[in-house]
């Protein structure tokens, strides 16, 4: 088998892996990582300071690549390679032959040579591990310097703004991100910067760090200009430099300004041997974003296959939000080439300017600019990318729409060779196949091809494709609920609310045809109760319930019902387990404990809820709606109140949650969960709301969802206080029973959201909307208007009629039949069933 | 529907024990039966077996009732097929059937006959 061995485990190596595994070459992959821990996402590095945990950054586990069958060693860096003899050599003297050998080493913090800067406070921002040490400076610092006014020092200084420190940007060139912005809008990401309390000083070249003796500041940064700065910590953040002395080592061909040089195939001056990423320079241009490494590990690993695709290049456009704030750069910014015009659009009362560069002749678009507002961006990119004319007014494409702006770049116009996502290189192309093999929803196009998985920046142009694909097809996009209503559950929801209807018949006869249906019924019957909050068995909702809404029970396979009480929090009196025990032996009913921490009674029987019921509600206990879509539980653990770790009351807040949340009908059912720290042991990631603690308060996560697919809630706010924190869920719960489709868990909801979470941030925490006032007021009333339903069940003799097996008879149902195993009763199997009439005969 | 239902009728329940929209089940000569009460349909009232066949459990009594291409049907708690009032049969495998029972509502009286 060939050998292949990769060195370095970054994003980009982490990408030639996955490749390499996926394809049909027979490979023994070997990983060589420098760092400590398999890959992690280095673009969302900032994140960490926002909460997010180095598992939430991880790409790959060491145990994941062992199922893959990859051999993978960490923290070893390697320390020469014996090209002669094709074997690696590491520190701690392992050694390794290759067949093919994959220089993945990335790329090093350029620091700039000035006297002081190994001071213990001046650090570097590229790892995780360098997070660690900026997190240790910035305790008890008050001030913290980012040296370097470019992307990455851009979003170092978020992260240091997010630990909570006055922040300060030193560049030595005139203004920030020199590289993708021209002036006006360097000065225009200036102005906002500033006004986000950062503070900028460009031109400014550092000659001396040292201890600061006098005043303010641990350190003292000394410039050129005569000026100085003191402060607690320095952050160099000024570029990158590729890491190549392993290839210049052993006598690889390098750059003049380093980086490993390749041909178009990835190679290295050995054929044996290839350099993708950031450690490799191709016609004499290193990238330093991931999309194009992603496209070299394509390009290396096709090349041990049979079909090879070459790395052509990439484009650098980019789009980014820096502290908050949008910035976009197209192709040539500066309009460097010759004759090339410029149409700029400037707007500082709301801080936005934008810039077109247009080709002499006036047809093509040669680069972009864009500060404060990049809703464009996807728009001129595609103008850009696929050389289409422009219109014969270019400035209408970055004028606002009042101003006689033109709309948006129909996706109809793009060629299938158009770049849709280019995280994950997916064409038009690609999504119009995907459509064709009958994945057509965007949810599924999401799936199948992973767009608008990555940044997430293309998922409007995403669904914009999806859409005028279905309609070139002629294929409307059916919403159809079914036969008796041509509507989607959300557009039932607003005619319900609208119009006040308060029965289904009301319904059906002003908006439906026919009879209805078990899709439309129950869906309309969970509409009026979360509007109106009805009891769901009044005789005119009766009809429109699912036999577990109706009988407040879960039907089991051979027609028996199981119980669950409400556990809320999963915190229970010893006198009420007792109850538990006790029911259950009464009725026989078989006991299991839930996944969501509550206990579970099956093989009751129709006749007997309405008994069991009586007993479990005189000992306290009340319906837990497992049978609804409803809110389910919310798991907890038990926080600061035992646990040594805590710093919250995990257990109080899940309580609070849980007994707010109770009985409110959705779409589909709702889960979710409380830790008291970030060790998370309640699993609130994986909920439709969850809520972590931590020092300050709480971050709350949405749209996790276990089950058949799994998916991580994203980190929606962080350190909230508690009053916040309910005003954040009561909206965020109300919008998804307002917007969702029926049967949708809030992450497929999530996933199908035209903008996504940052839509999501705008609607519940902005109210860009404005109908947060509305979310809540529905909230508090359907809060208001809770009523524990089989409390309400069996105080009235009428309702009890319907638990009867028979109308006419106390017989029992004698097709339910029981077996013991392990000490408790469950349904007989089929085979079991013959035995046992074979016996009766 | 037109047969003598004098001779052979057995009363198994009142009207105001069935549920408007709805089903419940009752107990006629060993069997189990589904008796479901339309009021807005002419007649008003359907019997089918309660077992369902595909499920295997006496459940059809609990599901909910509508109509498929205007057809009435009830459909199945357990896994959703569909059961045909009038003629028993499944809509979703066309060689499933489930008993039907000759009903009528008589003064206050629900009258089977099989």
């Amino acid at each position: 088998m060939l050998k292949v061995v990769i060195i370095g485990n970054g994003m980009v190596g982490h990408h030639y892996v996955e490749q390499l595994a996926a394809s049909p070459v027979a490979a023994k992959i070997t990983v060589i990582g420098g760092e400590a821990r398999p890959a992690y996402d280095r673009v969302h590095l900032s994140d960490y300071f926002a909460g997010s945990t180095p598992e939430d950054l991880a790409l790959t586990t060491k145990e994941h690549y062992l199922d893959m069958g990859v051999d993978a060693h960490f923290g070893d860096m390697v320390a020469h390679i014996d090209r002669h003899n094709k074997i690696v050599i590491t520190e701690s003297g392992q050694a390794y032959s290759y067949d093919k050998l994959v220089l993945a080493t990335g790329s090093y913090p350029f620091v700039p040579p000035v006297e002081g800067n190994n001071l213990p406070q001046c650090t570097v921002y590229r790892t995780i591990d360098d997070l660690g040490m900026i997190q240790t400076q910035a305790n008890n610092a008050k001030v913290g310097v980012v040296v370097g006014g470019g992307l990455l020092g851009l979003e170092a200084a978020n992260a240091v703004q997010n630990l909570g420190l006055e922040t300060h940007v030193v560049e030595f060139a005139p203004g920030l991100m020199g590289v993708q912005l021209d002036a006006g809008g360097s000065s225009m990401l200036r102005r906002k910067i500033e006004a986000l309390g950062v503070k900028v000083h460009t031109s400014k070249a550092t000659e001396v760090i040292e201890t600061n003796s006098e005043g303010e500041g641990r350190i003292v940064m000394h410039f050129a200009d005569g000026g100085s700065l003191a402060t607690d910590m320095i952050v160099f953040s000024a570029g990158i430099r590729p890491y190549d002395q392993l290839a210049r080592d052993c006598g690889l061909v390098v750059g003049q300004r380093g980086g490993i040089t390749i041909d178009q195939y990835c190679k290295t001056s050995d054929s044996s041997i290839f350099a993708i990423g950031e450690c490799a320079l191709f016609e004499n241009k290193i990238y330093g974003l991931v999309a194009p490494g992603y496209r070299m590990a394509e390009a290396a690993a096709s090349q041990l296959g049979s079909e090879s695709v070459s790395f052509q290049g990439a484009d650098m456009s980019t789009k980014l939000k820096l502290l908050g704030v949008d910035v976009g750069s197209i192709g040539d910014a500066h309009g460097r080439e010759q004759g090339s015009v410029a149409y700029t659009f400037s707007d500082e009362r709301i801080d936005v300017y934008k810039r077109l560069i247009v080709s002499a002749d006036g047809k093509s678009l040669l680069g972009a600019v864009l500060v404060g507002d990049c809703c464009e961006y996807d728009t001129l990119l595609q103008y850009f990318l696929n050389g289409i004319d422009l219109p014969s007014d270019p400035e209408s494409l970055i004028l606002p729409a009042n101003a006689g702006g033109s709309p948006a770049l129909g996706s109809s116009a793009l060629p299938l060779t158009a770049t849709i996502c280019s995280c994950h290189n997916v064409s038009k192309g690609d999504i119009v196949a995907t459509m064709d093999a009958g994945f057509c929803s965007l949810g599924e196009v999401k799936s199948e091809t992973s767009a608008a998985s990555g940044c997430g920046g293309c998922a409007a142009l995403l669904k914009n494709v999806v859409d005028d694909e279905m309609e070139a097809r002629g294929l409307d996009v059916d919403t159809a609920m079914c036969e008796h209503f041509n509507f989607t559950r959300q557009e039932m929801f607003h005619i319900i609310k609208v119009e006040t209807i308060k029965s289904f018949e009301d319904l059906l006869h002003k908006h439906g045809t026919g009879r209805g249906c078990e899709v439309c019924k129950p869906t309309a019957g969970s509409i009026l109760a979360s509007l109106w909050n009805d009891y769901v068995l009044e005789e005119k909702h009766v009809g429109l319930q699912d036999t577990n809404d109706t009988f407040l029970a879960n039907m089991q396979n051979n027609g028996t019902y199981s119980v669950v009480p409400r556990i809320a929090g999963g915190e229970i009196t010893p006198d009420k387990l007792i109850v538990l025990g006790q029911v259950a032996q009464k009725y026989q009913l078989y006991t299991k404990i839930t996944g969501g921490q509550r206990i579970d009674l099956f093989g009751a029987r129709l006749q007997h809820l309405p008994a069991i019921w009586q007993e479990l509600i005189e000992a306290g206990f009340e319906t837990g709606h497992a049978y609804g879509k409803a809110l389910r539980t919310v798991k907890s653990c038990v926080g600061s109140t035992w646990c040594r770790y805590g710093v919250q009351d995990s257990v109080a807040m899940a309580l609070y949650v849980e007994n707010r949340y109770k009985g409110l009908r959705s779409p589909h059912k709702l889960k979710s969960g409380v830790s008291g720290c970030t060790r998370e042991c309640a699993e609130a990631q994986s909920k439709d709301f969850g809520i972590i603690a931590t020092e300050n308060g709480w971050n709350l996560y949405v749209g996790g969802n276990g089950g058949m697919k799994p998916r991580h809630a994203e980190l929606f706010a962080t350190d909230l206080d508690d009053k916040t924190l309910i005003k954040y869920i009561d909206r965020f719960l109300m919008f998804y029973v307002r917007t969702a489709d029926r049967l949708q868990r809030t992450s497929v909801w999530m996933d199908n959201l035209e903008g996504g979470l940052d839509y999501l941030k705008q609607v519940v925490i902005e109210d860009s909307l404005g109908i947060c006032n509305d979310l809540e007021a529905q909230m508090d009333a359907v809060v208001g208007s809770y009523q524990c339903e089989w409390k309400t069940t069996i105080e009235d003799p009428e309702k009890l009629k319907r638990f009867r097996q028979f109308v006419n008879s106390e017989a029992q149902d004698k097709a339910i039949i029981f077996v013991e195993e392990r000490g408790q009763l469950r349904p007989a199997k089929e085979e079991e069933l013959q035995k046992i009439s074979a016996t009766l005969d | 529907m037109s047969l003598n239902m004098k001779d052979q009728h057995i009363s198994i329940c009142r009207q105001n024990d069935l549920i408007p929209n709805s089903g419940i089940c009752a107990e006629f000569a060993g069997k189990q039966v589904a008796l479901f009460y339309l009021p807005n349909e002419s007649p008003a009232i359907y019997a089918i077996g309660n077992w369902d066949p595909i499920g295997k459990a006496n459940v059809l009594s609990r599901g909910i009732v509508g109509d498929i291409n205007g057809q009435l049907v009830v459909s199945s708690p357990l896994y959703k097929q569909h059961f045909d009032l009038i003629t028993g049969r499944c809509i979703e495998h066309s060689d499933v059937k489930v008993p039907v029972y000759v009903v009528e509502l008589v003064d206050d009286y629900v009258l089977i006959n099989q």
